[in-house]
Order: structure tokens, then sequence, then C-alpha cells
């Protein structure tokens, strides 16, 4: 029954439909490939009886004529989404044996609409890293291989990692990410796959542990773009209890995949393009303007001037609300207690505890560009130049209707690349975010293998709320993609 | 911006994560690079600029002035580290 793995959500659903199979026995057979792939580490928790449960009330439904628009269909849940009564660690020892006594608003909608969760997925310590090496509960290791050296083991990308190496391994049909600067688009294009962050605003972050919230945002991780709108359609929606979710209706973004782009305007930014980017990304994303272009649409050179910024502005901005947002880790409430002398030697031990390198020092620079005397030198600066990018798109998308760029500078590194300082990982995320920035529908999709064997991701950005056009392209991309590589032994 | 071992150890105690004096070096180090890179934003001209603290286009919303929801004090305690007679407990603050 392996072969029910390979199907694609939609294919699933139909043939559910039909009656070829049922939830049951797509969930079985998931829960058997997700035990042979455990040497991944993609899931911190499985929940295979649960699962089974989810299954079998779905199957009753579709007997029922109630089926949900994802009805029992296998999805798993990254480990930053809350869930009732499952344990939910953000990859971080400080919590310690948390299971929430709710469930998030985003993973409610997804059960709502007939999901069977097989877990919760690993990712980067409280979704800080870009190669979920800074994970409590250890590496994920990407299931696909350079064929020059099969032996080496690669990263899946980050945060998002145990989502996309899950979803590429075909442990799960897809997963949900999140995305605060780069953490569901870098991953899905290190594994292959197509994964989707939302306008902000767009899914609610009720439930979901806080990074840095005004960029945080939830999104479907999947391996087609039909997929990733079936499970936006389903996680998307206004919510009264996430004061910054929109209260605008959801379009169903499927019925966007008419496959006609003729006339669109691609903008095509030049500041992407520096001195020395990996000649080819640079090859993928010239192929990439040549199906549009064949396709109808028409390539527009433009500039987006403050994108070398972005980075820096993100590297005080996003901290700065960590620093705020963690400080709620204090050994009281939930998780981890180290027993300490006074009330502050408790805080101060348990923190050092539960709190790793990489998220002690992202408190440690909030914190600093936060604190009196400093605050305007460096937050406040930062939140002016995060305005003046948001205008580059702003007045782009005057002239453009969406934007193409690579996704990430590279494809997957080896663990233990780019470690020896901070800042030569976070180069990663140079692409997606100033995206995030600007808070813009931003979607990536394989569109390629390097010649090392290893998937090449496409960007497409799109304006606020309109991610309509972003999964138009993105399906009239992917046909002419024909990614249909997967990894060795899968 | 570079900062020294005493910056460190403030900042340390603003954030209450408990350094060891053996990682002060390291870490004096590791920040004062991270300030470096983020300090090329000084050779923006901001003038005039408002800052964006956020990129939704609305107001907060406001709602009714009730109570909606509540009464569940064994969930709020359910994941406590130590919960006596429905409360969170907490070293001794008062001598």
């Amino acid at each position: 029954m392996s072969n029910l793995t390979h199907l694609t959500i939609a294919q699933a659903l139909k043939s559910m439909d039909k009656g070829e199979f049922t939830a049951t026995e797509l969930t079985q057979a998931h829960i058997e490939a997700m035990a042979a792939r455990r040497s991944l580490n993609a899931y911190i928790t499985e929940t295979p009886e649960l699962a089974l449960g989810q299954a079998k009330a779905a199957d009753d439904r579709r007997r029922a004529g109630t089926a949900g628009g994802l009805e029992g269909i296998p999805l798993g849940i990254k480990d930053l989404f809350c869930t009732k009564g499952v344990l939910t660690t953000a990859a971080s020892h400080i919590l310690d044996g948390f299971t929430p006594q709710y469930e998030s608003t985003v993973s409610a909608n997804l059960l709502k609409a007939g999901a069977v969760t097989l877990g919760k997925l690993n990712l980067d310590e409280f979704a800080m890293g870009s190669s979920n090496m800074t994970s409590h509960y250890g590496a994920v290791e990407n299931p696909w291989k350079r064929t020059s050296d099969p032996a080496a083991r690669l990263v899946p990308g980050g945060s998002s990692g145990g989502s996309a190496a899950a979803v590429s391994a075909r442990i799960a049909m897809g997963a949900t990410g999140t995305d605060t600067g780069g953490s569901i688009r870098q991953p899905a294009a290190f594994c292959g796959i197509t994964g989707i962050k939302p306008t902000y605003g767009r899914c609610s972050r009720w439930g979901i542990v806080a990074f840095a919230s005004s960029l945080d945002q939830a999104g479907p991780m999947a391996r087609t773009v039909e997929d990733c709108a079936l499970m936006l359609n389903a996680m998307a929606g206004h919510d009264p209890k996430d004061s910054t979710s929109a209260p605008m209706p959801v379009p169903d973004f499927a019925k966007a995949l008419t496959g006609d782009i003729r006339g669109l305007k691609v903008g095509i930014p030049l500041e992407y393009r520096p001195d020395g980017l990996n000649a080819e990304v640079l090859k993928v994303w010239e192929q990439g303007i040549e199906w549009l272009r064949a396709a109808g649409a028409t390539p527009v050179e433009i500039s987006l001037p403050h994108t070398k910024y972005a980075l820096p502005t993100y590297y005080i901005v996003a901290p700065a609300e960590a620093s705020s947002n963690l400080a709620r880790y204090d050994g009281v409430r939930f998780g981890l207690r180290v027993p300490g002398t006074s009330l502050d030697d408790m805080y101060k031990k348990t923190r050092a505890a539960g709190f790793g390198k990489e998220v002690r020092r992202r408190i440690m620079i909030g914190t600093y560009v936060l604190s009196a005397g400093y605050y305007d030198a460096y937050y406040a600066k930062a939140q002016k130049v995060r305005r003046m990018i948001a205008e580059d798109f702003r007045k782009a998308f005057e002239t453009v209707d969406v934007i193409l760029t690579p996704t990430a500078p590279s494809a997957a590194f080896g663990m233990g690349e780019n470690m020896d300082d901070p800042v030569t990982m976070w180069l990663n995320d140079v692409f997606t975010i100033p995206t995030s920035l600007a808070g813009l529908p931003g979607l990536s999709l394989p569109a390629g293998l390097s010649s090392d064997g290893l998937p090449l991701g496409l960007q497409l950005i799109g304006r606020p709320f309109d991610e309509e056009t972003v999964f138009k392209v993105a399906g009239v991309m992917e046909s002419a993609a024909q990614f249909t590589a997967a990894p060795e032994g899968i | 911006m570079s900062l020294d071992k005493a910056a460190v150890r403030a900042i340390a105690e603003l954030a209450r994560i408990e350094v060891a004096d053996d990682e002060l070096d390291h870490l004096a180090g590791e920040l004062t690079g991270i300030l470096t890179f983020v300090e090329q934003l000084a050779e923006v001209d901001t003038n005039g600029v408002e800052p964006m603290s956020s990129v939704a286009a609305m107001t907060l919303p406001m709602r009714k002035d009730a109570v909606t929801d509540g009464g569940y004090a064994a969930a709020v305690l359910a994941n406590a580290p130590d919960a006596k007679e429905g409360f969170f407990t907490v070293p001794k603050v008062v001598e």
C-alpha cells in the first residue's frame, strides 16, 4: 500500500470520493512510512492512534455525505502549533512536557475540514534557524542526497525543516509551516516541495508559539501548488482571537489555478542578482522567466532599492519582538523550572538551562536594541527602514502583478556547514526576508535540480491578499517545470 | 558598538538569563559581530520616515467589554511545574 503515500492531496481526495480506498487505509500507509523513515528525525511526536481515530471518523463522514475539504488527508503539524492534549515543544527544552489545553486556530480549522494529524514536526528551536540544527530534539535530515557525495547528510532548511522533510519523504501528504523570515519557503526549496507564506493576517496566529508577532504567519507545505491551495482554503480565515487576523473573505484558492497568465506583468528585481550569485541558481531563475514569457506573461525589470538593508532590519526587529515574546518562559506557568534561591534566581537558572544558544543570542540582541539609550539608534531606525522596504514593493506593484526571484542563494547544504558565525547562517534568508518585512505573500516551488542532484526553488511574491495571482502563476510554472524528481529511495 | 564583558553581563541580567563568567568573552565577540552587521542601517537616510510597527493596514478592533470566556482554573494550572491550592507557586519574594 506504500504507493498511497505518493499521491497528491487532490488525487487522494478524488480516489476516496470514488471509494477506491479509505482514509483509514491511507492513514495506515502513512503511519507505516513514518515509522520506516524515523531516521530522518522529522517528527518530534508521532500520534498514530489519534490519527487512526480521526481517519475512522473521516470515513464515517464521507459515507454520510458530510465530507470536508480535506476529509481523511494525513498531515503533519509543525510543533509550533498548540495541539490539545498533544505535547507541544517548539523544539525547546524550556517547554518540557507542555501539553496545551487548547487547539490553535489553524490546526482546529484543518481538523474541521476533516484532516488527519500524524504528529508534530521538528523545527529549529522557537523557529529560529535556517537549518533545523538548533532543535533541542536533534537535527532533521534532508531526504535528498548529493549525487557526488551520497553519504553526506544535508540539512532540510529551516525553521520548518521537519515539515519540508516529511512532505518530501512521503511521510505526510502536506504539513503546516510557519514563516517569520523564510521558514516555509527556504526549507520548501531545499526539499523540493511547494510552500506558501500567505499575506500577514491571512491565517490566525492564535495558538501558535510566538516568535516575532509582526512577522509570524502560518502557511501550507505540500508537493503541488494545488495541494497548497486546498490546504490554505482550510487554514485561512478571520479569527476574533487574533487582533491582526484580517476580517476578509477567503476565496477558493484552487479556483485561481486557471493556467492563463497571458498579459500578466512579472517583476524581475535587479537587486536579487548580486555579483557572485550562484550560477545554477541564476540559471534556474532565467529558465523560470522564459517559462512565464512562453505562457504569455511579460517580464519587467524592476528595482527594490532597499533590498540590501532587509537582513539587518530583520535582525533588529525579529530579535526585539522575540525578546519580548519569550519573556513568558519563566518557570512559573508551564514547562521547565530550575529551582533558585529567589524568584529572580529561578528565572535566570530556568532560562539559562531551557534556551539553546541561538535563542539566547537573539533574546540578548533583542534585549539590547530595546534597552534605554539604544532604542532609537537600533529599533526605531529598523522600523523606519522597514517602511522603506515595504514602500519599494508597493511602488513595484504599481507596474507589475507578481515578482519572481530565487528562493534561496544555494541548494541544501551539509549539516555543520554555515555554522561558523551566526550572520553566515542568516544569509540563507536574504531573498525571503524582504517579503516578510513587507507582509506580502510569497510562494516557493521546485524549479529544477542542481548539477549535484539537489532541488532549487523559485519564489513568487504577490500583492497583499492577492494569493490568487501567486497561485495562478505558480500553477503555470509548475506545469512548465515538470519537476517529478523524488529523493533516492523514496 | 563594541560590547565588553560588563555590557554582556548587564544584558543577561535584563534578559534574566544566567551566563557563566567563562562565556562572557565569547558572547561579547558574537554580539559585537551582530551589532556591527546591523549598524549598516546608519547609512540609510530615514529623515521624515514614520516607523512601521505592523504591516496590517488596520486599527486594532475593539470588542464589547464583557466576560466571554473563563472558569478553567484547572486547565490554566495543568502545565504548572508546581501548583498548590489553585495557585501557581514561586520562591518566597517577601522577607
